[in-house]
């Protein structure tokens, strides 16, 4: 079975990160990066298992983001970031751009404001539509539109290789992960903080708390106390087979409200058609359920925005859990304890931000190690529509899921070397094996033969098999 | 190795009757299958009663699907297993990858017989959330049949077509206990005496009733119904998403050919051609689904069909065309030939029975015995 290798690691890191979500696979590449020996401690059987593993998969420009927040800073430049190093990490990136839709007249007038704010931001390209000039660009959208405006910035990308790549660069030059080790408490003597883990004791001179969804709880356990608390906020998301995604090129954007950016009706990475999130908000942090009717409207509303979406089947559906806080804005405390930075509250704008957030929080740390001279960059593979995919060279061991074509070498590599699966959703997540139209129909014998024994998380319960 | 006259996509039973006949009229033939062995479903059902019309006796489905295959393979037909389509172009041309890499091949015509699949949970819509153990039928059998494992002990099974009680034997063969079937429906939708199957188990059938969500994390912790008692939860460790099948057609989808609305399958003519003459197809992607032995008779139609289309005796495509676009015909055999629904009377009532009354027979007859 793959586990983490505990054994060869060094007795003390300069810096622990707690949540191998998004950021903390960001904060440890950008730490590790910096010259720092970085252990990444995730309670789960594998990475991405939290927040991070169910999102709309849009790299976003800050346009909408509230002016002078920390938010909008870490979206801009983790934006920019991951435009500078994705060719180097192998990761994909759809240029789709957006457009925010008005549906009646009272949306028509706010959208001034909504371009107002664009510019604000930065965001200085956007361009304005007519309804005409809107169908023009997406034929396939209703004749219901009043007009809107456009972002060409916005884009798509693998919300999964994403992370995986970042933290991938990490574990490449140094860093240690450790799945399946929760922190339970934690000591500070000198300028050491000792963790207990359910793996055992790490200790580390600087303690980052990037938890996500526990991200008050974490800060409990090591200052005693947390200054925030997490109000979990469920997204419910219909995903469309790939026949639907020549319906719309672009991002469709709803007119914001102060709760969330809307319903949104995009590609994904992938080739499919996506149409979420909701927003509801509930206590419940480890389950995010989907249920009919909920997922019934978000189809409704998807062929209200696209008509002919009716005649499509759907894919899958799934619901993720964004960390709301108190307040709209990020969460980011270095003055909690001495050697602790807090970065909590990383609501739906995290995947983009992530680079952003690392960069920030790198600053904030004062690190005075030396920078890598020659960081080793890994090349991840590519799953996605943008680029060419295994099953189109020799040698691939035969395809193993048909809907996704998802071969026996893809499957090979994603359970082995530093980042192996350790669950099978986390196979999914690095192959997409089981995602497509069949959703296991044909793979899932053959599948449970290839990861026998090789995940920490079995792929049948415990008992059987 | 000379070019094939008739590529057949699908080495199930259809295809392989197709393949089969169209060698004996000294045809070069290959079959391609993503599987690695020939058969399609059969091949996973490690139950009787299959091979009565075709063999004139009974075999359990793996011994069957065994048997096609010898039988096209004795008739000369190619076998290429382990390749996957990829494409479908204008002419007969096709897009294949297996270990060699990706691939362009040819033939004069190409036959579809990609069969069906279940509609997954997902597609339903059911609700809570996404633990694994839960399962299609097809994927049950897999791990069962093809596997020996066992991925639960408790499980719920959803559906009461002829597909969920080939499920429930299934769990018998494992030593699966299901708890219940739920249908949400006022009846069960297999015929005759496939009801009495679920009783002669024990298993309830819960009729009126649905899975409003399913509970757990990494594993099953249990269901949530809909009934007309109101709800209530079930201590299962699985489920069973049974039948709802759908044509196989996503190639055709992203191809240039037609898609019938109605069906969800590609767009035919009376002779089982599709939109551009290069192309037939038989078997259940033209259906919601029926047995092994209607899909290989209707293999073994298209064949003759075939055989005239590459004597130029057809009439050329494009006309008559059958289109299919209302709900209650989705469960209509024939598509276009009105022949074959005289065929489908006759077939129906035969192969139920031997699907159930007479394993139900065998297994009273066992069970007395013991």
């Amino acid at each position: 079975m793959q586990t983490d290798d505990f054994a060869g690691r060094p007795s003390g890191f300069d810096v622990a990160v707690i949540g191998a979500g998004i950021v903390g696979c960001a904060l440890a590449r950008a730490f590790t990066l910096a010259g720092a020996r970085v252990v990444l401690l995730e309670k789960a059987a594998d990475v991405l298992d939290g927040a991070s593993k169910g999102n709309s998969a849009i790299l976003h420009t800050g346009f909408d983001a509230p002016e002078g927040s920390v938010e909008l800073a870490c979206v801009r430049e983790g934006n920019a970031l991951y435009h500078d190093i994705r060719g180097r990490l192998g990761l994909p990136l759809l240029r789709a751009g957006a457009m925010v839709l008005a549906w009646n007249e009272a949306q028509v007038a706010n959208l001034p404001a909504l371009m107002d704010q664009a510019l604000t931001n930065g965001v200085t390209d956007i361009e304005p539509l007519t309804a005409a000039q809107a169908r023009a660009l997406e034929p396939a959208l209703s004749p219901a539109v009043c007009g809107g405006f456009r972002v060409p910035g916005e884009h798509l990308i693998d919300p999964w290789s994403a992370a995986h790549g970042y933290l991938a660069q990490a574990l490449a030059n140094g860093a240690v992960l450790m799945r399946q080790s929760e922190v339970l408490a934690a000591r500070r003597s000198g300028d050491t903080w000792h963790l207990a883990t359910t793996s055992g004791e790490v200790s580390a001179s600087l303690v980052i708390n990037a938890a996500g969804l526990w991200g008050d709880e974490v800060d409990r356990r090591v200052t005693g106390e947390s200054w925030f608390t997490i109000k979990p906020r469920k997204g419910q998301f219909v995903v469309y087979d790939k026949s639907a995604a020549a319906l719309a090129g672009h991002i469709l954007l709803p007119v914001p409200t102060t709760i969330t950016k809307g319903v949104v009706v995009c590609r994904t990475a992938f080739g499919n058609l996506l149409v979420g999130p909701t927003a509801e908000e509930q206590d419940d942090r480890d389950h995010a359920a989907v249920d009919r009717p909920t997922l019934q409207a978000l189809m409704r509303r998807g062929v209200e925005i696209l008509p002919a979406l009716a005649g499509h089947e759907v894919t899958a559906v799934y619901a993720g859990l964004r960390p709301g806080t108190e307040e709209k804005d990020y969460r980011i405390r270095t003055d909690l304890a001495p050697g602790y930075i807090c970065v909590g509250g990383i609501r739906s704008t995290g995947l983009s931000a992530a680079l952003g957030i690392a960069a920030h929080v790198l600053r904030l740390s004062g690190l005075g190690a030396a920078p890598l001279a020659d960081p080793v960059w890994p090349v991840m593979p590519n799953i996605s529509v943008d680029g060419p995919r295994d099953w189109q060279s020799p040698g691939h061991g035969g395809v193993v899921c048909h809907c996704e074509l998802v071969t026996r070498r893809e499957i090979e590599a994603a359970l082995t070397g530093p980042l192996a699966a350790g669950s099978l959703a986390g196979l999914k997540r690095r192959t997409r094996v089981t995602m497509g139209r069949c959703q296991g129909f044909y793979c899932s014998a053959g599948l449970a033969q290839i990861t026998e024994g090789r995940l920490a998380q079995p792929m049948l319960g415990p008992d059987h098999g | 190795m000379a070019e094939p006259e008739v590529i057949v996509i699908g080495g199930g039973p259809a295809g392989l009757a197709a393949a089969t006949d169209l060698a004996r009229a000294g045809r070069r033939v290959t079959v391609l299958d993503r599987e690695p062995a020939m058969g399609g479903i059969p091949r996973h059902c490690g139950h009787y009663p299959f091979g009565m019309r075709e063999f004139h006796r009974l075999l359990r489905g793996p011994d069957y699907a065994a048997r096609l295959g010898q039988v096209a393979l004795a008739a000369g037909v190619t076998f290429r297993t382990g390749c996957t389509v990829t494409a479908l172009h204008p002419g007969g041309v096709i897009d294949i990858t297996d270990t060699d890499g990706p691939a362009t091949i040819g033939a004069r015509v190409v036959l579809l017989a990609t069969g069906v699949r279940e509609t997954s949970r997902a597609a339903r819509l059911i609700g809570g959330q996404k633990p694994g153990a839960v399962l299609s039928t097809g994927a049950l059998q897999g791990l069962v049949y093809l596997n020996g494992q066992r991925p639960f002990g408790r499980p719920v099974i959803l559906g009461s077509e002829l597909v969920a009680f080939s499920a429930l034997l299934t769990c018998r063969h494992a030593g699966i206990r299901p708890l219940a079937m739920i249908e949400p429906g006022d009846r069960i939708t297999a015929p005759g005496p496939a009801r009495w199957l679920a009783w002669l188990l024990g298993v309830p059938v819960h009729l009126h009733s649905d899975i409003a969500a399913i509970h757990g994390r990494s594993h099953v912790d249990g269901v949530s119904l809909t009934g007309p008692s109101g709800s209530r939860d079930l201590d299962a460790d699985g489920v069973i998403v049974t039948g709802g099948f759908r044509p196989e057609a996503s190639l055709i989808r992203a191809s240039h050919l037609a898609l019938d609305p109605g069906s969800g399958g590609p767009v035919i003519d009376r002779w089982g051609r599709l939109s551009d003459p290069a192309y037939f197809a038989a078997g259940n992607l033209l259906r919601g689904v029926e047995t092994a032995g209607w899909c290989w008779s209707e293999g073994r139609r298209t064949a003759r069909a075939i055989l005239a289309a590459l004597q130029d005796r057809l009439p050329p495509g494009g006309g008559g065309r059958v289109v299919l676009d209302h709900p209650a015909l989705r469960l209509a055999l024939p598509q276009a030939n009105p022949a074959l629904s005289i065929g489908a009377a006759l077939g129906i009532t035969f192969p139920f029975n031997l699907l159930l009354g007479i394993p139900l027979y065998h297994r009273l007859a066992q069970q007395a015995l013991q």
